[in-house]
């Protein structure tokens, strides 16, 4: 990229009028090229999805650079010298380890805090140690001809293979049903497990710059080494408690909220590498610590761009580094050792296996839930190296002699288990599954009350509230909510998107009922005994064929709410949480709720159960049909502003699905009573516009069966609905009382259809 | 909090529920400060209302049925007796409790757990899980996607495996004989109330 400065008057020295500049903006501009370069890359892998349920995006970043390297190789152009220790150490990292921090789930890590520090700390030390040694032991064979190469250096080498990345691992898993606790364990291992690697790369940096060691500059090393660790973690709560206190009064510049929370996290990175102590522990504990406080204080919009910038930062980072792996895996050049390099991928899965086996069994006994077989493998198998790695061998000092051969070894581990281990992983995992589940040996009917009775349990532990063994943790918890939380978090605040929509959906309801006082009808008087009818009426036993009940199973699987949805949101990656499947359940749940009071009121008539119906497609109505503007709406939904605040944005969208998915009634004879109840929603739309989706029709037709509402009575009537979730269910005994108003008003709803 | 001793005082008939419910003191202190911290307004009683300002409950698919089975039919309002004695159920079973013969059966046997699981799906309390209660429940735990045949084609293979006397809904031997591999004690059971 040669700089041309064309002058339009040959001869003259005057001013050109359009001169390139390029020197001036090189550096901004190729990083731009870069970011943008990668983030093709990835949008291109998703225009075909298949592609990233097989391959792990790990593996087509680093193909991609691969290619790039390729064609710059090919035209003798240099990768850009950007990867540098300082770029790395002070930009790349900290935006990784903050995503992965921020973004772990607090409960689940917490309940396994024990494993994961076991695994991380003692698992990355057993890797590291034997295959340092056992790599040791391969130089001194001398056919190989790396004699040279001491101890420490196979050390240092062996430290930087042994951090391991768990995101294909994870992908991999949110198919195949895992338990929430392998989530953490694998989620939390790789996070301090980066820690844990960086700070064995400096120890053994420092210690191969010796000359000579001494058993006590070993023991002085260890003890460093947890001062180290435990520095940066106090460091880190420090630092998360100031954020936390310093969002309490940013109530009125919400604007800067995200910024207070990014510059302490990187402040507490930064001051911990001043005093070299570990700064991922002190950015890892700072957005521990901070997140908790914080997302009580800061404003909904803040905490949304908070999540994103920080997802958005940690992707492209990581999605850089794997960008460079391809590119400067063409453009360096490499010094290959057959033996040694085999021999290290050789260790590298051995020890691993072996680590994770020796590790379980002895931290089991300590579990609540042990790790079995197949857990154990995907631990062992699913870990893969990656951005860490490459960064740490690339960033080492020259004087290490075998410099070159160390970066070719890491760069060969990192593709060899990108690719290789992180391709088949899923068709392994999915084959130990299919013989270990037995999952059609299960009746459908165990599959579905087991499901249910985890909902119980998981339902009930959080009615118990936070409770564990540990005596002092619940201290902890009432210290925290007496002293702590009074001091950090400000009073009134904002809450959390869900808290918002339930209390909006109630105000709604509020008004809507307010509105609509002389609506007593309900269709549901018709639609029961429609129902009765139907279910009178005797049915042929249906046959189920094998492959229906597989299908059935499958079905399952796929579509059970799984216990405490929102933990799983966090594990993939390269994506938000979204808050999806609970706003599901929460409005199923609250139109149950409204039903049911109304039905209550009405003495318990089976009105609810139209409600019930209303989330599910209606009969004969095939997925695209019925669906299409709802799923729009919520899919890709990160925002959730927009179905609150800005719901008069929608309804065009959703009108002319509504008719179908309104009617939700999934009996036959309803199709008249769909005309009916789709133009009153009609007419309700008019009235209602802020009403944007669904929840409209919902209340729009709760409406009808209301009696009398007023203010006063909201109490009661809210205790009621509460108090009755089981009035709700009872068969229609007087369903006369209500056929009543039904007969009243019937200019919109027709003759009963018998 | 004072000391166990002043605390336990507090409670009326706390002996009593200690031997039904088999919980320790310590748990019983427990419950009771749980108790008292949803009990936002010291009435000594909880209403629906106070279960449902716990979050978490609010996100659980069947959480309002969790919350219905605390309240006995009729009633709008449990105390902390009744609100133990229903926790009771998700005790380990007690491996090494003599068994004697004339004592009634504990609240955390198979039996009872099966019992409160079966409650959960039957809501009008006749006895029998209905092909519509059926429905109603798979219709709370599954997603959106899943069209209403479906669920239907779920719902009655769930009632043909399980129905034994052919009367389209499933009694609670059936629910019981449904599930004789399945392991409750394992899976109803919340492992820090033992």
């Amino acid at each position: 990229m040669e700089e041309t400065n064309p002058d339009p008057n040959p001869g003259e020295s005057t001013q050109a009028v359009f001169t390139l500049n390029y020197p001036r903006i090189q550096i901004p501009f190729e990083i731009t090229l870069w970011v943008l370069l990668a983030s093709f890359a990835k949008i291109g892998f998703h225009i075909y999805h298949k592609i990233t349920i097989w391959v792990p995006e790990s593996c087509l970043l680093i193909s991609i650079g691969l290619i790039v390297g390729g064609i710059m190789h090919s035209v003798h152009e240099k990768p850009p010298a950007v990867l540098t220790s300082n770029v790395f150490f002070l930009y790349m990292l900290p935006s990784i380890v903050l995503d992965s921090g921020y973004f772990m789930p607090t409960r689940p890590f917490f309940e396994n805090f024990g494993t994961v520090l076991w695994f991380a700390i003692v698992g990355t030390l057993w890797n590291s140690i034997g295959i340092g040694i056992s790599l040791f032991a391969i130089c001194q064979i001398e056919a190989f001809g790396v004699q040279d190469i001491n101890l420490e250096e196979n050390l240092l080498f062996a430290s930087i293979i042994s951090a391991v990345e768990p995101v294909a691992v994870l992908t991999v898993f949110e198919d195949i049903s895992v338990h929430e606790h392998l989530y953490i364990v694998v989620f939390g291992e790789c996070l301090f497990n980066d820690a844990v690697t960086v700070v064995l790369y400096n120890l053994f940096n420092h210690v191969a710059a010796i000359e000579v060691v001494e058993a006590g500059d070993v023991f002085l090393d260890i003890g460093w080494f947890f001062v180290v660790g435990l520095g940066g973690t106090f460091f880190g709560i420090l630092f998360g408690f100031v954020a936390a206190f310093t969002t309490r009064f940013t109530g009125k510049v919400r604007e800067i909220e995200p910024l207070i929370i990014f510059l302490y996290s990187y402040l507490a990175y930064l001051i911990a590498e001043l005093f070299t102590i570990s700064s991922i522990m002190a950015i890892v504990t700072c957005a521990l610590t901070m997140k908790y406080y914080v997302e009580e204080n800061v404003s909904q919009p803040s905490c949304t761009t908070i999540r994103h910038v920080i997802k958005m930062v940690g992707s492209v980072s990581e999605t850089l580094i794997f960008f460079f792996l391809g590119v400067v895996t063409i453009t360096t050049e490499h010094e290959w050792n057959w033996g040694y390099i085999l021999f290290t991928l050789l260790f590298a899965l051995i020890w691993r296996g072996l680590g994770i086996l020796v590790l379980t069994q002895i931290i089991n006994p300590f579990r609540t839930i042990p790790l079995n077989f197949k857990d154990q493998f995907g631990l062992a198998y699913g870990g893969l190296r990656g951005a860490v790695s490459f960064a740490l061998a690339f960033t080492l000092p020259d004087s290490i002699g075998r410099k070159k051969l160390f970066i070719t070894g890491t760069i060969a581990v990192i593709i060899f288990t990108v690719f290789i281990q992180g391709i088949t992983i899923r068709p392994l995992l999915k084959l130990m599954n299919v013989r270990k589940t037995n999952r059609n040996l299960e009746t459908i009917n165990v599959e579905i009350h087991k499901r249910l009775m985890e909902h119980t349990v998981a339902g009930i532990e959080d009615l118990c509230g936070q409770w564990s063994h540990y005596y002092w943790k619940d201290k902890f918890m009432k210290f925290n909510n007496r002293i702590i939380r009074k001091i950090l978090v400000r009073d009134n605040r904002p809450e959390s998107s869900i808290v918002a929509l339930y209390k909006k959906l109630e105000l709604q309801n509020a008004m809507e009922i307010l509105d609509q006082m002389s609506g007593d009808i309900s269709a549901a008087p018709s639609l029961i005994s429609l129902h009765e009818d139907r279910k009178n009426s005797p049915k042929p036993r249906k046959k189920f064929l094998s492959s229906d009940v597989a299908n059935m199973h499958e079905l399952l699987s796929k579509n059970m709410y799984k216990i405490r949805q929102r933990t799983l949101s966090y594990t993939n990656k390269h994506a938000l949480p979204n808050d999806i499947t609970a706003r599901e359940i929460l409005m199923r749940r609250h139109t149950s709720l409204r039903r049911s009071f109304r039905a209550g009121s009405l003495h318990g008539t089976n009105a609810a159960k139209m409600s019930q119906k209303y989330f599910s497609l209606p009969m004969r109505q095939s997925l695209h049909s019925g669906f299409p503007s709802r799923r729009l709406g919520h899919t890709g939904d990160g925002d959730t502003e927009s179905e609150i605040d800005y719901p008069s944005n929608r309804p065009t969208i959703r009108h002319p699905h509504r008719p179908s998915s309104t009617a939700g009634m999934p009996l036959r004879p309803l199709d008249t009573l769909k005309n009916a109840a789709s133009s009153v929603n009609t007419v309700n739309e008019q009235n209602n516009v802020q009403r944007g989706n669904r929840r409209s029709h919902l209340s729009s037709r709760r409406t009808f069966r209301f009696r009398n509402y007023s203010d006063e009575d909201s109490e009661g009537e809210d205790q009621k609905s509460r108090s009755s979730p089981h009035a709700w269910v009872q068969e229609p005994q007087n369903s006369s009382e209500v056929q009543h108003p039904l007969i009243g008003r019937p200019h919109w709803l027709p003759q009963k259809p018998q | 909090m004072g000391s166990t001793n002043s605390t336990l005082l507090k409670i009326p008939n706390v002996e009593v529920l200690m031997q039904e419910t088999g919980f320790s003191p310590a748990h019983i202190i427990r419950l009771h400060d749980r108790f008292k911290a949803l009990d936002k307004e010291g009435r000594g009683y909880l209403c629906p209302q106070d279960f449902g300002a716990i979050k978490e409950l609010a996100m659980n698919p069947i959480g309002d049925r969790i919350i219905g089975a605390f309240f006995s039919p009729g009633k709008e309002t449990v105390d902390f007796h009744a609100f133990v004695k229903i926790l009771a159920h998700f005790r380990p079973v007690d491996k090494d409790r003599p068994k004697e013969p004339n004592s009634p059966e504990p609240i955390n046997s198979r039996s009872n757990k099966l019992k409160f699981a079966f409650q959960l799906y039957d809501q009008d309390k006749d006895g029998k899980i209905s092909r519509d209660e059926l429905l109603k429940v798979l219709r709370a735990m599954l997603g959106m996607q899943v069209t209403e045949e479906q669920l239907e084609s779920i719902a009655d293979r769930t009632i043909q495996e399980a129905d034994l006397d052919r009367d389209d809904a499933i009694s609670f031997e059936e629910f019981r004989k449904s599930l004789e591999k399945v392991n409750i004690d394992h899976k109803m059971s919340i492992r820090f109330l033992r």
